[in-house]
């Protein structure tokens, strides 16, 4: 097991966000997790990567807890996060985000004297193909399309080579053919790490995912199989409706 | 109500909309759908005020809107659901929703959007900034319709809503058009969303209009190989 959850609890502005919430994730798996608008999904993400602070349970990342760590310090165990609304280097090229995103070399002497070797450029391509950027690294940010930020912001977490991803709407505002390739980039990427999923597109969770979870209301609801989730009817009710 | 005429919008020296023209009636509503990067973002922008045009007109109701500043559209009855929510963060939801209503003479919220958006009126004392992503996107589009606009634009309303609300904003959307008469200008990756709410598709191409569709007879094929091409 790479991740386990246990009792996670969190509140804010007087209300319980997450509440009691235990969860499992294993080595190489690609877990889903969907539920209603306002379920707790983005806060669970927001305290595996240390965003924000749990007001009680615990958070173990392999040996690790990660409840005690700050962002960077979880970041740096292999913890690797995608928001909802892309973040990527604007006035950046492709190539330049990517770059940025090397973990290596990181400290005030190594960014100085910081020169691009074969191994980063072997390394940028690579994660470009991927991403299906192989032809933009020389492109700004800022000139691509909404899909292809997203794409972009996968490759920069890639770049980190995190044991575990988090990506939170990864799909949002793209188009079913950008959907379909996002689908192949992530199921092409598990191998060696586990990734956690949110998601609304049933559609594309189908397409991904081994496991789905079901929040509501900060807890678990359900977990099982797609065909399990879709047909349970408490699911159904708060999420799928008729 | 609505017309464009051959509108262009550039970014720099990239032209992203070419020449583009069309008519929207009282009460009609259109699906704007074509991939990313091919410019409906862009259109919206440039039909909001939002990014300044390079030539071309657009008139809503007969009046000159091509130079006017955002306000003076919000003004003049459009409403805006911009991609990425944008709501503010600080207020409350329901002064969120106030802030709609300052086009209006009846500054209190219309029952019918807390009927619509429960959610909405469970956190109507908390901060915008505090909601899920999904909530700030019911948030937007609960402030656009709240101006009473004779045109609404929705810049890929669903994106990040559960899908029992997608269904039940297309329903709402549908009822509150034949209510109030207001116009629609949707665009949209989710054709079934796409389908219930639209009475006309337009797929946007490299900036340019490839097919143009009423719901009745529309080819859903063509459209999905332009979305996926």
């Amino acid at each position: 097991m790479i991740l386990s959850v246990e009792d996670l609890t969190v509140s804010f502005d007087g209300f319980t966000a997450v509440d009691g919430l235990d969860l499992a994730v294993e080595e190489d798996e690609l877990r889903c997790v969907i539920g209603p608008n306002g379920a707790g999904k983005t806060t669970l993400l927001d305290m595996i990567c240390g965003k924000t602070r749990p007001s009680r349970g615990s958070i173990k990342f392999k040996a690790h807890e990660l409840t005690e760590l700050i962002e960077y310090e979880v970041t740096r165990l292999g913890v690797g996060r995608k928001f909802q609304t892309p973040s990527t280097y604007e006035d950046l090229t492709v190539l330049e985000n990517l770059e940025i995103s090397y973990p290596k070399k990181r400290g005030v002497v190594g960014s100085l004297f910081f020169a691009r070797d074969a191994a980063l450029m072997d390394k940028i391509d690579d994660v470009a193909r991927r991403i299906y950027l192989g032809d933009h690294l020389g492109v700004k940010a800022g000139l691509l399309s909404h899909g292809q930020k997203q794409w972009l912001e996968i490759g920069m977490l890639l770049m980190q080579d995190p044991e575990l991803l988090l990506l939170d709407e990864p799909v949002a505002g793209m188009s079913p053919r950008e959907r379909e390739r996002t689908a192949e980039l992530l199921t092409g990427v598990t191998a060696g790490r586990s990734t956690i999923v949110i998601e609304h597109d049933m559609a594309f969770v189908r397409m991904i995912a081994h496991t789905v979870t079901v929040m509501h209301q900060g807890k678990v609801l359900a977990e099982g199989s797609m065909d399990e989730i879709q047909a349970d009817p408490r699911v159904i009710e708060v999420y799928l409706g008729e | 109500m609505l017309t464009v005429e051959r509108l262009n919008v550039s970014y720099g020296e990239s032209r992203v909309i070419r020449d583009v023209s069309f008519s929207l009636g009282r009460g009609e509503s259109i699906a704007v759908m074509g991939r990313n990067g091919m410019g409906k973002t862009t259109l919206f922008k440039a039909l909001m005020g939002l990014l300044p045009v390079r030539s071309g007109r657009v008139r809503l109701d007969g009046v000159e809107l091509t130079n006017k500043k955002s306000y003076e559209r919000v003004a003049a009855g459009i409403a805006y659901a911009p991609q990425g929510r944008m709501i503010f963060p600080y207020l409350t939801v329901e002064e969120n929703i106030l802030v709609g209503l300052e086009t209006v003479t009846d500054k209190t919220v219309p029952r019918y959007i807390y009927d619509v958006f429960p959610v909405l009126w469970n956190m109507r004392a908390r901060r915008g900034g505090n909601l899920s992503g999904g909530q700030q996107q019911q948030l937007a589009i609960a402030r656009a319709l709240v101006t009473r606009p004779k045109l609404l634009l929705l810049d890929e309303p669903t994106e990040g809503i559960q899908p029992s609300i997608i269904k039940e904003i297309a329903r709402t959307l549908h009822a509150l058009r034949s209510e109030h008469g207001f116009a629609i200008l949707v665009s949209e990756q989710v054709l079934s969303f796409a389908m219930e709410v639209a009475d006309r598709f337009l797929i946007l191409d490299k900036g340019e209009f490839a097919y143009e569709s009423p719901k009745a007879g529309v080819d859903t094929s063509r459209i999905h190989a332009y979305l996926t091409v």
